[in-house]
């Protein structure tokens, strides 16, 4: 083969060169148990990269100080290096604003800001939240709350076989008491990608708004919320090789300047008297009290860091990740898969038979395999196939084949130890 | 510990197989819950009581093959003790898969074979949450949720 035909190879030229990455995650030359470790739960928390660190330290050594405080030159470069990562975020969900990005301490805060800020003052008796069957415990519970307060409903979008929504029913369940529907972007257990921009019409057809829990589909794929066309979109920067601690939320602006504050404290005012106060415009308005700053700083790193990458070589490393996955788990006796969704990112889900998953996951961890074993806090799925939990191999830029063969030996064992 | 067969030992397999006294007692004086919320798993305990003495015990639930050999072998060991002996058994039992304790005398010799779970904090719970709902069965009623 000539060197002119390798140019002209697409793949080999876009293609994430995974010895190089794994080179940026010092994590990976741990050893769990006598093995080298093999990180399969990057969908709970995933490792971290030099950059991440170093940006995070470097800023924190070196250059820290108060947001929006004070005169003095530290305090200005902080709040702008602050602005930048507002900045940062703003580009990578294709915000139209960076005023519409508020950061939070994560995903969950995100999705409670929303149901207390602009879901309870819109709620009446009688009106409706409507939430999907695949949703993790953070996008139930903050509806659940301020369901009850105001006398409103909850209610579900079924899920099919495949692990996909069922739009039918949830066109039937939208109606004119809706006032918000709330979907997980990428289910943590299934690994689905939902078609939001179909339950955006449907929502916005009867006027409801449309917030997205985006905390596993951050990782994965570049996202565009205009494209979307949802109102609100939550997420976490440790989902996708950011530190913990901070997570934003971006809302319409108009939205977002019609809502009231969810926390009171400093730097989200105006003035401030006895006899009342004025509040800031948003973001300030939703960031009560000293952010995460050195956080959204290495938020920001970790955004330029997948840029970097590429997402397109993202996208089709871990496509080959999940699909070797799925073909290889699929022919192990005792396998079944849990979620065959056509368009899936990031997790396969599965039981074997006659081991709980707590039981596999012991038996992977004593081969250096680290995998989630639980209900992943989406109860109400695990109820809808029937089983108390799964065992979950989650995948990111850092995994490879031969990780797979290490999760593929291991469940071989598993099923050698009960007797399978 | 390297290997998993030290932790699953084949007596633990074969009371996660063929769980004892895994049945409903209607009959029971009391009962108790557990209920582990990292994993959802969940497993009730009932047992009669003639005065301060454990006459019958029995349990049904979901779990993995740890608590589930664990509450399995439990109610054969805590069968025709008092309420006081149960407790002291408990207790020991407790130290030994937590690691603060080894294999004291009051412990019955076939409860050893959990000793392996020292080695897996987060296996701690499930080996102890039948022995918790014992615990709360013998105050009647009560919920236990394991530490």
């Amino acid at each position: 083969m000539t060197g002119g035909a390798a140019m002209n190879t697409p793949v080999a030229r876009d293609a994430l060169d995974v010895g190089r990455v794994r080179r940026d995650f010092p994590f990976l030359r741990a050893r769990i148990n006598d093995h080298p470790v093999v990180y399969l739960d990057s969908a709970a928390t995933a490792q971290r990269p030099r950059a991440v660190v170093d940006a995070e330290s470097d800023f924190a050594l070196l250059e820290y100080a108060n947001v929006h405080r004070g005169v003095h030159t530290l305090s200005q470069r902080a709040t702008a290096r602050y602005d930048q990562a507002r900045e940062r975020v703003r580009g990578f969900v294709n915000a139209t604003d960076a005023s519409e990005i508020v950061f939070t301490a994560g995903t969950t805060a995100a999705i409670n800001l929303v149901a207390r800020s602009y879901a309870r003052p819109v709620l009446r008796s009688g009106d409706e939240i409507l939430l999907t069957e695949m949703e993790h415990h953070s996008n139930i519970v903050p509806w659940q709350i301020v369901a009850q307060e105001a006398g409103a409903t909850i209610r579900v979008v079924p899920v099919t076989d495949a692990g996909e929504l069922d739009l039918d029913q949830a066109a039937r369940l939208i109606g004119p008491r809706t006032r918000v529907v709330a979907v997980t972007h990428v289910s943590n257990v299934l690994g689905t990608v939902n078609p939001i921009r179909s339950v955006a019409d449907l929502a916005h057809a009867a006027g409801a708004v449309l917030l997205v829990d985006g905390a596993q589909a951050v990782p994965h794929r570049r996202v565009d919320v205009l494209a979307l066309g949802c109102d609100f979109y939550a997420a976490s920067a440790h989902k996708m090789y950011g530190p913990n601690g901070v997570g934003f939320l971006w809302g319409r602006r108009e939205l977002l300047e019609a809502m009231p504050p969810w926390q009171g404290g400093g730097g989200m005012i105006e003035v401030v008297s006895f006899e009342g106060t004025s509040f800031a415009p948003p973001p300030a308005r939703f960031e009560a009290g000293t952010p995460p700053i050195t956080q959204a700083i290495g938020f920001a790193a970790a955004i330029e860091y997948l840029e970097a990458l590429g997402w397109e070589a993202i996208e089709r490393h871990e496509a080959t990740l999940v699909a070797e996955a799925t073909r290889r788990l699929a022919g192990i006796p005792g396998v079944r898969l849990i979620g065959t969704a056509a368009d899936r990112v990031g997790v396969v889900s599965f039981v074997v038979e006659g081991i709980h998953p707590h039981d596999v996951g012991t038996v992977l961890d004593l081969a250096g395999v680290a995998v989630r074993a639980s209900h992943h806090c989406a109860q109400p799925l695990m109820r809808r196939f029937g089983v108390s939990g799964t065992v979950r191999a989650s995948f990111g830029v850092y995994n490879t084949l031969e990780e797979l063969d290490v999760l593929v030996a291991g469940l071989h064992e598993a099923r050698r130890v009960f007797g399978g | 510990m390297t290997s998993p067969s030290e932790l699953y030992q084949s007596v633990i397999l074969d009371h996660n197989r063929a769980p004892r006294n895994f049945r409903l007692m209607p009959e029971a004086s009391g009962h108790g819950q557990g209920y582990n919320p990292l994993c959802g798993d969940q497993l009730t305990v009932w047992l009669k009581q003639d005065g301060d003495r454990i006459t019958d015990v029995s349990f049904q639930g979901s779990g993995c093959a740890i608590s589930k050999a664990a509450a399995s072998m439990m109610t054969t060991v805590v069968k025709g003790k008092t309420r006081a002996e149960a407790a002291a058994i408990f207790d020991s039992y407790h130290r030994m898969v937590t690691g603060l304790g080894g294999l004291a005398d009051d412990l019955p010799p076939k409860l050893a074979i959990f000793a392996g779970v020292r080695e897996f904090p987060a296996r701690v719970k499930c080996a102890t949450l039948a022995w918790h709902a014992l615990k709360a069965a013998m105050q009647e009623g009560g919920k236990a949720g394991g530490r």
